[in-house]
């Protein structure tokens, strides 16, 4: 067998090129370092790809998914138990994976959230409050080895960095009205005021505030005035044009990595941007114990060898978790013996949403509205923000409202009983579009022993590689925990005093169905933990096997959270790139002792 | 085709129906890009069909092969059953086999009668809302009809004017406004 032709060796490759690979480009190329990153999808800017008026099309970019990963070329395949038969997830419904330059962040909401700080030591903070009984058994949370203090600057810089709109609700601990009173304490203000409430977010602060809670603006990486961010790269205000979720932002409003970073590693010499270039397996030398660069597919179709001495894994969350299953770096999750550690603690979130229908001389205008700007959300039924004695489960819901851009395709609203098609929907349609408001909660999802990633043993991917496989399902606690929180949303609507509503929840006896979307916040895998017997990285998102790759994403979270990710995950990783460049770089090696 | 799309999305009482829409125009012109020969799908097997509801579309056919096979399957079933070719048969007639179709009461020999339904109707509803670029929604029709201003994408002016009617309307991507 010949072996592929190698590139030049650089200093470091970058496997996947949105939020987290630019931040780790940016730092490692400020360091001096030469830089290949490789991107599996197209090379993609604000113009002329995110433009106006083309970007604003529905069908191409929120149904079709152009700018998502291509499923007819690589793909998952999902069960719910371990020993049932996955199958492909053919088409887009529950999640959508990003694709190319800038990833996930170029169609992102902008929902720019913290972790409350119990989330980052959920195990212990439960057993202190609770009791160990209240972890069910087979329920595998852990703390993160890293905490909300020691992250507190690098969500406050990658806040700066996107521009983020926002009210703080607890500056340097001390309680701030308008803002989230359950945040952990913040270092600064945001760094942009937020833009004022669209209408069905007006009527629920008022309704929230007469049952009695805290609502504030959903902190929102949609700048809502010219900005410039740390990196000097200038942020515009946001419109609320509706456009936002599922698409690229043509008004450098929306941070993503090519608003907010990009720009200034543009021209770096030590820095090459290969797109269409797809990752095969990072490759070990003979010990097994060193990464010595990574065999990718260029867009030619030749399979190339690069050679590096850092690895950066910053793919989305199911590809690093896959890539190391290729690779064959750290052992395999068992969910028989709970042994192994790739795979291990994949979560999801669980989400419900009521609908309210107002009257016909409420005006909704449903079109105006961002992926997180203009939206106001409680906090209340979050995280451990409330006595979970008597509720029985772990973990929380935000409760939101705010329409995203009221796609007529996609986010047509009816109340139950309306015909699907026909002369009632088409008479339903003009009745309800301009007079009816989504809510939803976003709720958290805990690690069981049973749920996890492995690859799959039929189906692969267009280059004959396994697929990766999901085993996932609802548990009673996250059952539990969703219909409480709808029930808490269910009361804020009511007092919204619409003409009806109705709930979308998943109950009991109700499977995880990917036919719907849901939630693209999928998270672990690749976890971090105190120890190489817990978790794949540690707490500098350094693989405890091979200390020269670092994994970046969602893949961390040991469980997922009841926030949007991208905040953790940007906190995460800038925390680790400050010890790779003091620390690491100057001595490489393991960062923590196993 | 063309039947269904008028009954789906009739032309009675108010408001625009699917044909005078240009739907039919959209499905033909969808079939021939990319996501008519199913590309945007992940269509290798092996097929698991009776796999659970739940775990998504598991049938081995592209969106033109549902249609073409479907279309075939279901006029025969018409003719059997009733008589005539769907487009034959009067409209509740239409209606009451559409509804056979979208519960999977009726059968087909290959083609899910329910998964040829779903395609229909999503197709339909994709070629009315969206942007005329693509060929239906003729004259930004159903956005009249609805009161979405399609691709204005700008509401700083209506930023601070909450609960208050939109008053402007659709424009397109091409241009065209009203």
């Amino acid at each position: 067998m010949t072996s592929p032709p190698k590139n030049r060796p650089v200093d470091a490759v970058i496997i996947g090129y949105g939020w987290t690979g630019a931040i780790l480009a940016k730092t490692l190329t400020d360091a001096g370092l030469s830089v290949v990153a490789l991107e599996r999808g197209p090379a993609r800017d604000t113009s002329p790809d995110f433009e106006f008026p083309r970007i604003a099309d529905e069908l191409k970019h929120a149904i079709r998914g152009d700018l998502w990963q291509p499923l007819a070329n690589e793909t998952v395949t999902i069960r719910h138990r371990p020993d049932d038969l996955a199958v492909p997830y053919r088409k887009y419904g529950s999640f959508v994976l990003g694709n190319g330059v800038g990833g996930a962040g170029v169609h992102w909401n902008g929902q720019l959230w913290r972790a409350s700080p119990e989330d980052l030591n959920l195990r212990s903070h439960i057993e202190q409050r609770y009791g160990k009984h209240f972890i069910p058994p087979d329920m595998t949370i852990q703390d993160y080895p890293v905490t909300f203090g020691e992250l507190e600057p690098h969500f406050d810089h990658f806040e700066k960095v996107c521009g983020t709109s926002g009210v703080a609700g607890n500056l340097r601990g001390q309680i701030k009205s308008g803002g989230n009173p359950f945040e952990g304490p913040r270092s600064d203000e945001f760094p942009t005021p937020p833009l004022p409430a669209i209408f069905a977010a007006q009527l629920f602060e008022k309704a929230a505030a007469e049952l009695g809670y805290k609502s504030f603006p959903t902190p929102a990486a949609n700048s809502s005035i010219a900005y410039t961010n740390p990196y000097g790269v200038r942020l515009g205000p946001c419109n609320l044009c509706g456009f936002c979720e599922r698409f690229g932002c043509f008004l450098y409003s929306k941070a993503s990595p090519q608003t907010a970073i990009l720009p200034i590693l543009a021209g770096r010499q030590n820095l090459e941007v290969r797109p269409n270039s797809y990752v095969t397996r990072i490759l070990l030398d003979d010990t097994g114990k060193i990464a010595t660069g990574v065999l990718y597919i260029d867009e030619a179709g030749r399979e190339l060898e690069q050679p590096a001495s850092l690895v950066i894994l910053s793919a989305f969350q199911m590809h690093n978790v896959r890539l190391l299953l290729l690779s064959k770096i750290g052992a395999p999750y068992d969910p028989a013996s709970g042994k192994g550690v790739v795979g291990k603690n994949y979560a999801y979130q669980m989400c419900a949403e009521t609908a309210a229908y107002f009257s016909e001389d409420v005006e909704i205008n449903p079109f105006i509205g961002a992926g997180a700007a203009g939206q106001r959300v409680i906090d209340e039924f979050n995280s451990d923000h409330f006595d979970h004695s008597q509720v029985g489960f772990i973990g929380g819901s935000l409760i939101y409202a705010g329409a995203t851009g009221g796609r007529p395709i996609d986010q047509m609203m009816v109340p139950p009983g309306t015909p699907a098609w026909g002369a009632g929907w088409k008479a339903a349609i003009r009745k309800h579009y301009r007079h009816s408001a989504p809510m939803g909660t976003q709720g958290s999802v805990m690690a069981y022993r049973d749920r996890y990633l492995s690859l799959d043993p039929t189906y692969t991917d267009s280059h004959g590689l396994p697929l990766l496989r999901i085993t996932f399902d609802w548990h009673a606690n996250e059952y539990k925990m969703a219909a409480y929180s709808a029930a808490k949303m269910e009361e804020i609507v009511r007092a919204m005093k619409p003409e009806r509503q109705a709930t979308i929840l998943m109950r009991p006896g109700n499977p995880y169905d990917v036919r719907i979307y849901q939630s693209t916040h999928t998270t672990g895998g690749a976890i971090m933990g105190s120890n190489p017997s817990n978790s794949v990285i540690n707490r500098y998102s350094q693989s405890w096997d091979v200390p020269n790759l670092f994994v970046y994403g969602a893949s961390a979270f040991p469980q997922n959270i009841g926030y949007n990710p991208t905040g953790l995950l940007a906190g995460l990783a800038y925390f680790s790139a400050e010890k790779l460049r003091n620390a690491y770089l100057k001595s490489p090696g393991p960062l923590v002792s196993a | 085709m063309l039947a269904a799309v008028g009954r789906l999305i009739p032309a009675d009482g108010a408001g625009p129906g699917g044909i005078e829409a240009g739907v039919p125009e959209f499905i033909d012109r969808q079939m021939e890009l990319p996501y008519g020969y199913g590309s945007y799908f992940y269509l290798k097997g092996p097929f698991h069909p009776d796999s659970p509801v739940t775990l998504g579309y598991q049938l081995r056919f592209t969106p033109r092969e549902i249609y073409r096979q479907g279309i075939a399957e279901a006029d025969a079933a018409a003719r059997t059953s009733l008589g005539a070719d769907f487009a034959g048969l009067g409209a509740a007639r239409q209606d009451e086999f559409l509804a056979s179709m979208q519960q999977g009461r009726l059968a087909l020999p290959t083609v899910p009668a329910a998964a040829l339904f779903g395609q229909l109707l999503e197709n339909t509803k994709e070629g009315y809302f969206s942007d005329p670029i693509h060929g239906g929604n003729r004259d930004m029709v159903a956005w009249r009809w609805i009161g979405f201003p399609g691709a204005r994408a700008d509401f700083t002016d209506w930023i601070d004017q909450a609960g208050v009617a939109y008053p402007y309307g659709p424009v397109s991507i091409g241009g065209n406004r009203t």
